[in-house]
């Protein structure tokens, strides 16, 4: 019972927040100081006369006043049309749909492989505080921390593709070769670069945040109890620590879906794979606003899921939680 | 006990604060050199004449790294600062009604729920580019984390046993929050605008690099980087190597310091 009131308060919190923030980039986009008709035309706006711009205008309703243009996209969105993307030439949500395809599996494996990789790490450097092995991964931890992503991405690309030649520089497949005719192990091998940089930077936060709840963990009298039975620390930090330890970064990872994506948006244009992130960025240069705010949407959908699953996770592990929030 | 890791600190704070200057100055010392474009010496790797070698035009990447390293602490900074009193205001004005409070916590959730990089997209794209549209985006989409800290705090701050009293001197709650709890949460606000300050730095620079951010003429990191993406295959390492580098220590040179100083108050 206190599940479902919990889930449907939580639902309907996710729909208010996915209001606004459609609400916020329309308004975002109204603010835009570019014409929407020289967006709409792209390259051809000089060889358009102005009566045929009002005629633009009106037929897009670019003439009507923003609230009248909100009302109509909202109502547009909600029977399933995301309207048309000038740049890529066909329906946005067929653009969002193929592009996400090929960001999914990037996403997941780095978002999986910065999970198992951190809470590893975390749980190394937080079961003996203060050793050398703590203070390397402490180190690699707040150095990747504070680096650029793209820089990182770049610095791959350089060792292991154009100095080694290990990896392929760029795309998701060969040039000059269909994407039907590409085999799975190509793709696997345009896919590697990419995935580990990405991951390679999500596990900085995960391996901090393990490591502070290992090291808490360590200095607990649960610890101290086991050490009094003579139990190893590589026997506690395994049958102990990782249960106290791994919910809060699986929390996390959750959590932080954001800024996978962020990160993906950037290694995406550094190895110009042509995933989700290159078209966001793509869009915003080239001004295509109807795939823009889709993809706004659509991300803002993805990490309030994420958040709803980090935010029932921790309910379902900790009631506390739930009691101080009500008391609140 | 407590005297140490503030001398650490002051040590810190010392070194620290004189490479700002020195980074600050350096349009001084540098002249024009950041744009000086020498035909003859196009693409030289590191030497002794080129400590960092030189760009397509011939450019020095000593001198545009210096350049771009300042004009990101200065960029970075602003927008630390104005992203820290959008927060702080909201984040009071919140206390205000609980309607305000509810409006406020809706825009936190919603900004926190958009990828921040996508989020820049958009305001960056509102704003039409440039120095002035970079520092507001990053401001804008970093107040929130901080606000959500400050509110937590201003709540908790509003339970205190002289707010009551207070209250029953018939203050008004404008008064309250301006006089009895504001001055509490500015040193927060302290701590949060030198942790908001590398995130600030590193999200200008993925900004200017993906081509919305700071103008292409100028010296920024994100332009450098960008600029060397196009050479990347051809093996010229050091275009993409050093800028990366004199951003990556400077971001570590102020978070270690944020932290520092968050430990010593």
């Amino acid at each position: 019972m206190r599940l479902t009131v919990w889930l449907a308060s939580r639902l309907l919190r996710l729909l208010l927040v996915l209001l606004s923030v459609a609400a916020v980039s329309f308004g975002l986009m109204m603010l835009s100081p570019i014409d929407p008709v020289d967006a709409y035309l792209g390259p051809q706006m000089a060889q358009v006369s102005p009566e045929q711009r009002t005629l633009i205008a009106e037929r897009w309703g670019f003439n009507t006043p923003a609230s009248v243009q909100f009302h109509h996209w909202l109502q547009q969105l909600l029977s399933g049309e995301l309207g048309w993307s000038h740049i890529y030439n066909q329906p946005v949500s067929d653009v969002i749909n193929q592009r996400f395809q090929r960001s999914f599996f990037l996403l997941l494996s780095a978002w999986l492989l910065s999970l198992i990789l951190g809470v590893v790490l975390g749980i190394a450097a937080g079961s003996k505080e203060g050793s050398l092995l703590d203070r390397l991964i402490s180190g690699y931890a707040y150095i990747t921390a504070s680096m650029p992503t793209f820089w990182l991405a770049m610095l791959a690309l350089l060792l292991f593709s154009v100095t080694l030649g290990w990896t392929p520089t760029c795309c998701a497949g060969p040039t000059g070769v269909l994407s039907q005719e590409v085999t799975l192990l190509t793709q696997l091998h345009h896919l590697l670069l990419p995935t580990l940089t990405l991951a390679l930077l999500g596990v900085a936060t995960i391996t901090l945040h393990t490591r502070a709840k290992m090291a808490a963990f360590m200095r607990s009298d649960t610890a101290l109890h086991a050490f009094a039975q003579g139990a190893s620390r590589f026997d506690i930090a395994w049958r102990h620590g990782l249960r106290h330890a791994s919910l809060p970064a699986i929390t996390l990872a959750f959590a932080s879906l954001g800024e996978l994506f962020g990160g993906s948006i950037l290694i995406e244009q550094v190895f110009a794979y042509p995933g989700l992130g290159q078209a966001t960025v793509a869009a915003g240069l080239r001004s295509d606003v109807p795939l823009l705010l889709a993809i706004a949407l659509f991300t803002a959908l993805f990490v309030s899921v994420g958040n709803l699953i980090a935010d029932g996770l921790y309910q379902w592990a900790d009631p506390r939680i739930a009691r101080d929030r009500t008391n609140e | 006990m407590n005297s140490q890791p503030r001398l650490v600190a002051a040590g810190y704070a010392g070194v620290f604060g004189l490479l700002v200057l020195l980074l600050l100055s350096s349009s001084l010392w540098l002249g024009d050199s950041p744009l000086h474009m020498q035909f003859g010496a196009r693409l030289m790797p590191p030497s002794a004449e080129h400590w960092l070698g030189t760009d397509a035009l011939g450019r020095g990447l000593w001198a545009r790294t210096l350049a771009g390293l300042a004009l990101s602490f200065g960029v970075g900074l602003s927008a630390a600062l104005l992203g820290t009193l959008i927060a702080l205001s909201l984040a009071s004005l919140a206390m205000l009604s609980p309607i305000l409070d509810a409006l406020v916590s809706l825009l936190i959730d919603t900004l926190l729920s958009v990828p921040h990089l996508i989020l820049l997209l958009l305001i960056a794209f509102a704003l039409g580019g440039g120095t002035q549209a970079v520092i507001i985006a990053v401001a804008l989409t970093h107040w929130p984390s901080l606000a959500r800290l400050l509110r937590a705090e201003l709540l908790s701050l509003r339970n205190a046993p002289y707010v009551a009293i207070s209250k029953g001197f018939g203050k008004r709650q404008g008064f309250i929050v301006w006089h009895h709890l504001l001055p509490h949460v500015l040193p927060h606000c302290l701590v949060g605008a030198l942790l908001l300050f590398p995130h600030a730095i590193l999200h200008e620079a993925a900004l200017t690099f993906l081509g919305v951010g700071l103008d292409p003429t100028q010296p920024a990191i994100g332009v450098l980087l960008a600029d060397a993406m196009r050479y990347l295959t051809g093996g010229y390492w050091w275009l993409g190597v050093f800028p990366g580098l004199g951003l990556l220590l400077m971001v570590l040179a102020i978070e270690r310091f944020a932290s520092m100083l968050r430990k010593a108050l």
